[in-house]
C-alpha cells in the first residue's frame, strides 16, 4: 500500500532550535493513524510540514506523493485542521461555507450543508459566537467538505469537553465510513485514540519508536511479572520496553512474537494507553542517559 | 435493532465486544434470524469507533455463519443461538447462588470468591484443553 506521508531525515529547525530531527516515517494510506507522543516531541511540527504550512530545513517530506502543497490538485488532495480548530469568528458559518467553496474545485456544498443541519448550527451564527465543540465541528466540515484523499487533523479534541469530544470524534467516524479517507491524527489522548485508530506511531523527541497497526502492536505486547530477575535474563527474542523491580518482584513491558511459555511468569495482555505510555518512558530515559554521557565528557 | 456499547476500561479488544454482544443477544432471543444489523456508520456514528472495527466484528460473525452481508443492503442474521442450554440455566443459578451463600457463611469477601472462582474456571478450562 502506498504511503500516505512519507519523511526521510526529515527536520525542522526555528533559529537555533531544531523543532523536529531527523525524522523517518511512512505513513501507509487506508487507515486512521494516531500520533502520539509527549508536547514538544514534534507532531505539530511534522503535520504542518505535512501541509507545506512550513518548508523543511533538512530531509525531504512527500505526501500522497508529491511535494507538500506543491500544487492546486495537491492542495486540494489533502484537508487539515490546525490545533485549536481556527475559525474566522467574524464570519458567520454559512460564509465559512461559502468561503469553502470559493476556495476550493472540489467542494461537496450539499455535504456540506447536510452536515451543518445534522449539527443543529445556525447559518447566520458567527463563528465566535459557537461553543469550542462547535467551532471545531465547523472546521471538521470545511475540511471534509473538499473530499480530501487525507484528512490532517492535530490534536483537534484537546481542548474539548468529553461529550464535544465523542460527539467530534463520532462525525469524523462517520466520515471515514462513508469516504474513503486516511486520517492523520495527532492527540495525547490514549483512550480517544484507542477508540478511533487502527495505526499507532509514537514519536518521542523527533524519533519515531514504534509504528503499525494497533491489533498488531498488542498482540506483540506483554506484561511479565514474578520474581525478581534482571532484564539480561530474558530471552534474545523478548525485548524489554520497560521494566521495574521491587526487591522481590520483576514487571516488564515486553515485545515478541513468540508464545511465552516460562511458568514463573504472570502474562498480562496490555492496553494501548501502557504501551504508549512503555515507550514513551524508555524514549525518556534513553534521553536522560544521553544528556548523562554528556556531562561526564564536557 | 441491537444497539452496542463499547467499555474501553474491559481490556477486551473492541471488535471483539461487538462480536460477543451479537452472539449474547441471539442467545437471549433478542436477535432472529432476518434481523438487521445496524450499519457500520451508525455503528460509528454511535459509538465512535474505527469502522474497520466493526467491520471485522462483521467479518468474524459471518465466518461463524451467522450473520450474512447483502452488498448495498447491510447485514443480516441468518442464525439464531437460540440456547438448548437455556432451560438449565435457572438451577444452575440456584446452586450457584446457594455456594455463594456458604461461601459467605464461611467468611469470603467478594474479591476472595471472585478469585477463587476464576482460579477454579481457569484450570477447569486448562484441564479441558489437555
Amino acid at each position: 500500500m502506498s504511503a500516505v506521508i512519507d519523511a526521510q531525515g526529515l527536520g525542522k529547525r526555528y533559529g537555533r532550535k531544531w523543532a523536529l530531527t531527523d525524522c523517518t516515517i511512512e505513513i501507509p494510506a487506508g487507515h486512521v493513524v494516531g500520533l502520539v507522543g509527549p508536547n514538544g516531541a514534534g507532531k505539530s511540527t511534522l503535520l504542518n510540514l505535512a501541509v507545506g504550512l512550513l518548508a523543511p530545513t533538512a530531509g525531504t517530506i512527500e505526501v500522497l506523493g508529491d511535494e507538500p502543497a506543491g500544487s492546486p490538485e495537491g492542495l486540494g488532495r489533502v484537508g487539515f485542521v490546525a490545533q485549536d480548530t481556527p475559525t474566522y469568528s467574524g464570519l458567520s458559518v454559512a460564509d465559512h461555507l461559502r468561503l469553502g467553496a470559493h476556495l476550493n474545485p472540489t467542494w461537496d456544498q450539499g455535504a456540506a450543508e447536510s452536515r451543518i443541519d445534522q449539527l443543529g448550527l445556525d447559518p447566520d451564527q458567527k463563528a465566535g459566537k459557537l461553543s469550542g465543540g462547535q467551532r471545531a465541528q465547523l472546521a471538521l466540515t470545511l475540511a471534509v467538505a473538499k473530499r480530501p484523499e487525507l484528512l490532517i487533523l492535530d490534536e483537534p479534541v484537546a481542548s474539548l469537553d468529553p461529550l464535544a469530544r465523542r460527539e467530534f470524534l463520532q462525525i469524523l467516524m462517520e466520515t471515514v465510513a462513508e469516504q474513503e479517507v486516511s486520517v492523520v491524527l495527532s492527540s495525547h489522548l490514549v483512550a480517544d485514540l484507542e477508540r478511533v485508530c487502527d495505526y499507532l506511531v509514537v514519536l518521542v523527541a523527533s524519533r519515531v519508536q514504534i509504528a503499525g497497526p494497533v491489533d498488531d502492536l498488542l498482540a506483540e505486547h506483554r506484561r511479565l511479572i514474578g520474581a525478581r530477575r534482571d532484564t539480561d535474563a530474558l530471552p534474545a527474542n523478548q525485548e524489554v520496553i520497560e521494566s521495574s523491580h521491587t526487591e522481590r518482584q520483576s514487571t516488564f513491558l515486553i515485545r515478541t512474537t513468540d508464545p511465552i511459555f516460562d511458568p514463573a511468569w504472570t502474562v498480562e495482555e496490555v492496553g494501548l494507553e501502557d504501551l504508549v505510555l512503555g515507550y514513551m518512558g524508555q524514549a525518556a530515559s534513553a534521553a536522560r542517559n544521553e544528556r548523562s554521557t554528556l556531562r561526564l565528557h564536557s | 435493532m441491537i444497539e452496542f456499547h463499547l467499555d474501553t476500561r474491559s481490556g477486551v479488544a473492541p471488535y471483539l465486544q461487538i462480536v460477543q454482544q451479537v452472539r449474547r443477544a441471539l442467545k437471549l432471543g433478542l436477535l432472529r434470524e432476518g434481523d438487521q444489523l445496524p450499519t457500520v456508520k451508525e455503528v460509528v456514528g454511535r459509538i465512535a469507533i474505527n469502522p474497520n472495527t466493526v467491520l471485522k466484528a462483521y467479518r468474524e460473525l459471518e465466518h461463524d455463519g451467522l450473520v450474512a452481508a447483502r452488498p448495498g443492503v447491510g447485514t443480516f442474521v441468518t442464525r439464531t443461538l437460540s440456547d438448548p442450554s437455556l432451560a438449565a440455566h435457572g438451577p444452575l443459578r440456584q446452586d450457584l447462588g446457594r455456594w455463594l451463600d456458604k461461601a459467605r457463611r464461611a467468611g469470603l469477601d467478594d474479591e476472595s470468591i471472585e478469585a477463587l472462582f476464576r482460579d477454579t474456571f481457569r484450570s477447569a478450562r486448562e484441564e479441558g484443553v489437555a
